[in-house]
């Protein structure tokens, strides 16, 4: 049995993922994201270690609520591909319990990329820039990795939403979402929706008890009302039954995971 | 207009039998709410000046206007109105709306700290004469109580007793007067009193006296509903008369009582028998069918009792409830959901939300999958809806029981309970610590315990410890509560809605418990950190400092949830072994009402990190900001205490939740709402308490209250108007552990 580092773990997500979902939130990150409400997150030493077959035996506890739903587990963090073996030994594991699994990932793990995907029965993509500077910029890191992960991602096809954070100044102009839109097309034409999720600084305090200064200082939230216009404009053909019951709220989920 | 068609007959027509009646009767609807009506002109006039009068109530301090000239009684007062000519249902409690009757029979000096509290007087004839020539309820259990049941009292061990008011609990079966008329119960309990022969033993002569005070509140049930011109002695043809009778048995009880609690029953179902045949014969229109449930409901809504402040600080947010059981499976399979399911339910939308009647649905996986999510829309809507398992107590009660109070499951019209309050199992875990001497007052309590003196405390010892403290405990609250419903049942008898039980109905005691959360983290860090007591001078420890982690109660962590389950186990096995007054049945719940924050400030600092003072969690919830991986984890832990043959009278836990954590627009969080009550349920849990509210809401109401005069939220049990919570009470609400993720 492999072991995992877990920072959390939240017994009812609601909206990461279809119906009633576990997201296990995985300790350690290798980006550092500007946006990032999860500093807590990033290290990785920390966290509590937990066995696979513990944590199986956890996620079992919520079968009743995830067979009527159709929910299941979102593995997130953090990032979850860079506990490799860890990873994969709760996939397998999951697919031998009939456990929906879903994995929330920017994508800069460790390599095995084939092999975990053939395995989730649902990838949320979080695509952080569409250039090589602009992913620098953004996420303190190089995009290589994440385009090692793209690559396998086109040959395994999973069902894919791709996910965006916007952030005011940064990339929610036009122009961007042109040519994110292109991007996606380009390279991941098979995603059944694209989510834009608002920057906001309700992760804030977590920075203020780690004692690091947030990297985007006084940067405002972005307008949910904008992005929602953004969203119509690019997104509203990436038809996903689960996200297009109108709501009150936008198409939006506030924030991000990673 | 057509002919109304005859009832399906069956085992009803020759004895009492309202079940046989509705098996026989009732139409199941799978449908939607989409057929329901808004309310009408007359209901919304009526409604309109119980709103004005509603908030006189709030700005005279909570009490419009108290009765001091009369004393309860069936009989005994003039018929009130609220705007008679459009009152399509009549009855109140007195001749005023929202006018308090003076109850003595449970006691002088509560009834007079009552009227002192709120500045009244009672009239001096009534005064003397009734302190003279009667004895009370509270007299009487006080002649009787040993100075054991005294100290534990005096210490906050046992509180909440119905030593000194109504017991209440007792749910009449008011459906039997709409269905028979009072003339054929009468007849009925004749021929009891006549079967009821041989030695005149206690017990023989105890009920034939009972069945004779019983057959004379049936008289005055009559006469009572004769002075607003209502004949009840014949069975009810109409919609209306159903209605309407209905009503009258049950205001005869809270006229005659000031029960805790005074449920309703549950009673949709079988009106809507009734309203589906007038409806049917064209009699009646939707409207008009809406109209007699809203203006019900209405009536439901202005039941008071005048209540002491010590009472107040117990259960606040002065609740009656008049708890209404909706929904739930026949034995046969099918659902007993009818229109007038949906109807009572839309009275929040007609009405507004409000906390009474304390609508309680009785969920069921197989129910109509639009009938939950109608359930689900209106609870996200009003936060004033609370759900029971039917999966669960259907096999123990059959498929016509009600819930009285918040949780307590009976047979209706075939068991009653004698209500027992609870007692406060965390002090409890500190007298192990302490031998039995009182952490704050110093006081020895509990006798034959040794304290222990260890610089760590060992949790094989502190144990041991606990378990003879929990057999001390149930043994004393089982005095406690034989001598106080003896006296109740000699004093303060129910005869108005014990007339609509079967003659000797089986007998539930329930007894309940305060702190669970608190004693199982306790266990759980002397068992897995290690807990150091800080005493004081006199060797009582008062304090602990623990260091090292420990598993807490409400991460569905079994470690620490099977501490949990030996608490309850083992007190229920213990008060088993004692007798019970009139051979009842031992039932026990985890349900503390709002008095979790006066059980609180009673008990001093505790093991799992709880400082002296702060409030203990309600109900079985896990203690605030403890359950740290989220909402179903918190569920699946609570689900864990056993509800047969250990908390078979309930287990009480509230959940709240923000809205944008529960789904990203309406439709998904009813869909998510419906599939978390479906996972909780379906593994054996009792009860569930939803808030669909945010924290921010809650504080703005908390300083600035006129802004949300009707903020109805739901706390251990029942429902409450936010205001009504006293400033301490809603602090501790809006503490409470929110689900919201970002």
């Amino acid at each position: 049995m492999a072991q995992g580092r877990i920072l959390s773990i939240e017994s009812m997500g609601l909206v990461d993922g279809p119906g009633v979902r576990t997201v296990v939130f995985f300790q350690g990150c290798s980006l550092r994201c500007l946006f990032c409400h999860n500093p807590d997150s990033w290290a990785k030493e920390g966290g509590e270690l937990i066995a696979s077959d513990v944590l199986l035996k956890k996620l079992l506890r919520f079968k009743p609520y995830y067979k009527r739903s159709g929910g299941g587990v979102t593995f997130s963090g953090g990032e979850p591909l860079l506990q490799k073996d860890f990873l994969l030994d709760m996939l397998s594991l999951c697919k031998k319990n009939n456990i929906h699994t879903c994995l929330d990932t920017a994508g800069a793990g460790v390599g095995g990329y084939d092999e975990i995907l053939s395995l989730c029965d649902l990838v949320l993509y979080d695509v952080k820039a569409i250039d090589s500077a602009g992913y620098e910029k953004m996420c303190r890191a190089k995009m290589e990795e994440t385009q090692r992960f793209l690559e396998a991602l086109k040959r395994i096809r999973p069902e894919t939403v791709v996910r965006q954070v916007v952030v005011p100044g940064i990339n929610d102009s036009d122009e961007y979402m042109k040519n994110l839109k292109i991007y996606i097309d380009k390279n991941i034409p098979f995603a059944s929706s694209v989510e834009l999720l608002a920057y906001h600084r309700m992760g804030e305090y977590k920075y203020h008890k780690l004692g690091i200064r947030p990297a985007l200082g006084d940067t405002e939230e972005m307008d949910k009302a904008k992005a929602e216009k953004l969203w119509q404009k690019y997104f509203g053909d990436y038809k996903n039954p689960a996200v297009q019951a109108n709501d009150d709220l936008g198409k939006l989920r506030e924030g991000t995971d990673v | 207009m057509k002919e109304r068609k005859e009832f399906v007959g069956g085992i009803w027509q020759t004895e009492i039998n309202v079940r046989d009646f509705i098996q026989n009767n009732y139409t199941p609807y799978e449908g939607s709410g989409d057929f329901l009506e808004e309310p009408t002109a007359k209901t919304q006039k009526v409604w309109n000046r119980c709103v004005e009068l509603l908030m006189e109530e709030r700005k005279k301090g909570g009490v419009l206007d108290v009765e001091t000239k009369r004393v309860s009684g069936i009989c005994n007062f003039l018929p009130g109105y609220i705007d008679k000519e459009n009152e399509v249902i009549v009855g109140l409690q007195t001749d005023e709306p929202l006018k308090r009757i003076v109850n003595l029979y449970g006691g002088m000096r509560m009834a007079q700290q009552c009227l002192d509290k709120y500045g009244y007087v009672l009239d001096a004839d009534v005064h003397s004469h009734f302190a003279q020539y009667r004895k009370t309820h509270n007299d009487g259990v006080f002649d009787a109580y040993p100075s054991e049941v005294r100290a534990a009292r005096k210490a906050g061990l046992l509180t909440g007793l119905p030593d000194a008011y109504g017991r209440g609990r007792i749910i009449g079966d008011y459906r039997r007067v709409s269905l028979y008329g009072t003339q054929r119960l009468i007849e009925e309990k004749k021929r009891d009193l006549k079967n009821l022969d041989g030695d005149m033993t206690d017990s023989v002569i105890r009920l034939r006296e009972e069945i004779s005070t019983q057959i004379r509140a049936l008289g005055d049930i009559e006469r009572m509903a004769d002075s607003y011109g209502i004949d009840i002695r014949k069975p009810a043809v109409s919609a209306k008369e159903a209605v309407q009778n209905l009503y009258m048995a049950y205001l005869a009880g809270i006229k005659e009582n000031n029960g805790a609690a005074t449920s309703i029953g549950r009673t949709s179902t079988f009106l809507d028998i009734y309203i589906q045949r007038d409806l049917d014969a064209g009699i009646i229109t939707e409207a008009e069918a809406q109209e007699l449930i809203d203006q019900l409901i209405i009536k439901l809504r202005l039941v008071r009792h005048l209540r002491t402040p010590e009472y107040n600080e117990l259960f606040g947010g002065d609740p009656t409830w008049v708890t209404e059981s909706v929904g739930g499976m026949s034995l046969d399979g099918r659902p007993l959901v009818t229109k007038n399911s949906f109807r009572y339910l839309h009275t929040l939308i007609n009405l507004g939300t409000s906390p009474e009647p304390n609508l309680t649905v009785l969920w069921d996986e197989n129910l109509p999958k639009q009938f939950k999510q109608y359930c689900a829309d209106i609870s996200i809507q009003t936060d004033s809806i609370q759900y029971e398992n039917d999966m669960v107590m259907r096999p123990l009660y059959g498929d016509d029981y009600a819930i009285a109070c918040c949780v307590s499951a009976m047979r209706v019209g075939k068991q009653m309970q004698f209500f027992g309050a609870r007692c406060n199992i965390a002090k409890s875990l500190l007298y192990a610590i302490n031998g039995g001497v009182d952490e704050i007052s110093g006081a020895h309590v509990v006798p034959g315990v040794e304290p222990i003196t260890d610089e760590v405390l060992s949790f094989d010892k502190v144990w041991a410890n606990y378990e003879k403290v929990l057999e001390y405990v149930a043994g004393m609250y089982v005095k406690a509560n034989n001598i106080i419903h003896y006296m109740h049942d000699k004093y303060a008898y129910e005869a108005s809605q014990l007339a609509l039980h079967d003659t000797d109905p089986e007998k539930l005691m329930a007894f309940g418990i305060a702190g669970l959360s608190v004693a199982a983290d306790s266990l759980s860090a002397i068992k897995y950190a290690k807990v150091r007591p800080i005493r004081s001078e006199d060797g009582i420890a008062v304090d602990y400092e623990t260091v090292g982690e420990f598993p807490q109660y409400g991460n569905d962590d079994d470690r620490v949830d099977t501490l949990a389950v030996d608490v309850v186990t083992k007190f229920i096995t213990e008060l088993k072994k004692h007798k019970l007054y009139r051979d009842a049945k031992h039932t026990l719940s985890a349900l503390t009402i709002t008095s979790n924050v006066m059980y609180g400030k009673k008990t001093g600092s505790t093991p799992c990190g709880r400082k002296v003072g702060e409030p203990l969690a309600p109900g079985a919830n896990p203690m605030h900001g403890r359950d740290k991986s989220g909402a179903l984890a918190s569920l699946n832990s609570v689900a864990k205490i056993p509800y047969k043959g250990v908390c078979q009278d309930g287990v009480s836990n509230t959940f709240s939740i923000v809205p944008e954590a529960l789904g990203k627009n309406n439709a998904q969080r009813v869909e998510n709402l419906v599939n978390i009550l479906d996972g909780y349920f379906d593994q054996g849990a009792q009860h569930l308490n939803v808030n669909v509210l945010n924290r921010e809401m809650l504080i703005e109401a908390y300083e600035n209250p006129d802004k949300y005069p009707m903020l109805t939220i739901r706390v251990s049990g029942y429902a409450v108007n936010f205001h009504r919570l006293s400033k301490e009470q809603q602090r501790e609400v809006i503490s409470r552990t929110f689900h919201e993720r970002v």
